[in-house]
């Protein structure tokens, strides 16, 4: 392998961007942990289960129905509907990678392509590389698996106020990525703002409440974007 | 819960989501041309994030109101650009005091 052209998306900036989403994983995970733990799995499997997975949500509702022991065609399919938003952010995703990228460097990237990272990747305005990506994944999985294990092994030293409280971290991380560039950017923040009152009015609604939260969010993050990019087109790049 | 049944479960799900992520980014590789479909890329992430936060942050920490006090949190210090993990950070905290007070003030 040759040297990444663009050393300024450098594995060191990749780890470095990527500390509070250490630290969001951490307190969220070891959430998870300690609600592993007291569903009866063991600190072996719980944090196989987020080395492997590394899916907040996925894990959370997978950890329910597991403890229910709900079939494994059950669990397939929950996870493919909770998680399909995936699809979107990795073909989204797949435009800002340089083209070279082989094959095994981008299933490392699919691996670590969660909410969080994609949302990071998102934001930033130059190709992506891949020891950035990798410098992000790294640091991002040693906190979602060492958090799991801080969870499992002193669950039962940490208040459960504080853990309950710790649950909204991701979100607020979320608000803190968008909320800057709809201050920026007025379509984005009509996008933002569309986005949200759909997905309410979506589980808000007696009928289409039932859909499943995964659902709601492709359909509303969808249609919101669909008509962003039909109101306010966006200037194409120069080159490439 | 028995460790054969979880260790199959732990692998169809996550085989399954790393399936999600991987196919996309393994078989696009040219970049798109056309106008609206780049526009609705970029604006995707917003989308979905937003459809994300919104309702499910306020009924993330147990009760509405110690949700929407770290809600409103997080909106304020994002708006004025604080870092990530400060607003994060802060968030935990306005959400974990709501819900430690509220019983004081007979709210529960």
């Amino acid at each position: 392998m040759t040297r990444e052209d663009n050393q300024t998306l450098s594995f060191r900036r990749g780890v470095r961007d990527a500390v509070p989403i250490f630290l969001g994983y951490l307190s969220v995970s070891c959430a998870f942990g300690m609600i592993a733990a007291d569903k009866g799995m063991s600190a072996g499997l719980a944090a196989l289960f987020s080395v492997t997975c590394v899916s907040g949500t996925g894990q959370f509702v997978g950890l329910n129905l597991m403890s229910v022991g709900a079939p494994l065609i059950e669990l397939f399919c929950t996870l493919a509907i909770i998680n399909a938003r995936y699809l979107l952010m990795s073909v989204s995703l797949s435009q800002k990678l340089p083209r070279k990228m082989n094959l095994w460097q981008r299933l490392v990237v699919a691996y670590g392509n969660t909410d969080e990272i994609f949302a990071l990747a998102s934001v930033q305005t130059e190709t992506l590389t891949f020891g950035y990506m990798l410098g992000m994944i790294c640091i991002s999985a040693a906190g979602w698996v060492g958090g799991t294990l801080l969870g499992e092994l002193l669950g039962g030293l940490i208040p459960s106020s504080v853990v309950t409280a710790m649950n909204i971290a991701l979100y607020a991380m979320y608000i803190a990525l968008i909320i800057p560039d709809a201050k920026r950017s007025a379509p984005v923040a009509a996008v933002v703002g569309a986005a949200a009152a759909l997905s309410c009015v979506l589980t808000f609604v007696p009928l289409t409440g039932q859909m499943g939260s995964g659902w709601i969010i492709i359909l509303a993050g969808t249609a919101a974007s669909v008509v962003g990019a039909a109101l306010f087109p966006r200037e194409l790049p120069e080159e490439e | 819960m028995e460790t054969p049944y979880l260790l199959a479960g732990i692998c169809v799900m996550s085989g399954v989501t790393f399936a999600i992520r991987a196919v996309p980014l393994a078989a696009i590789r040219k970049r798109f041309k056309n106008r609206f479909l780049l526009s609705f890329l970029y604006y995707l992430p917003y989308g979905v994030l937003s459809a994300m936060i919104f309702p499910a942050v306020f009924t993330s920490c147990g009760s509405v109101a110690a949700s929407a006090v770290g809600c409103v949190t997080a909106l304020v210090l994002a708006f004025f650009r604080c870092k990530l993990i400060v607003v994060a950070a802060a968030a935990v905290a306005a959400a974990w005091l709501t819900a430690a007070l509220m019983p004081l003030f007979g709210l529960m």
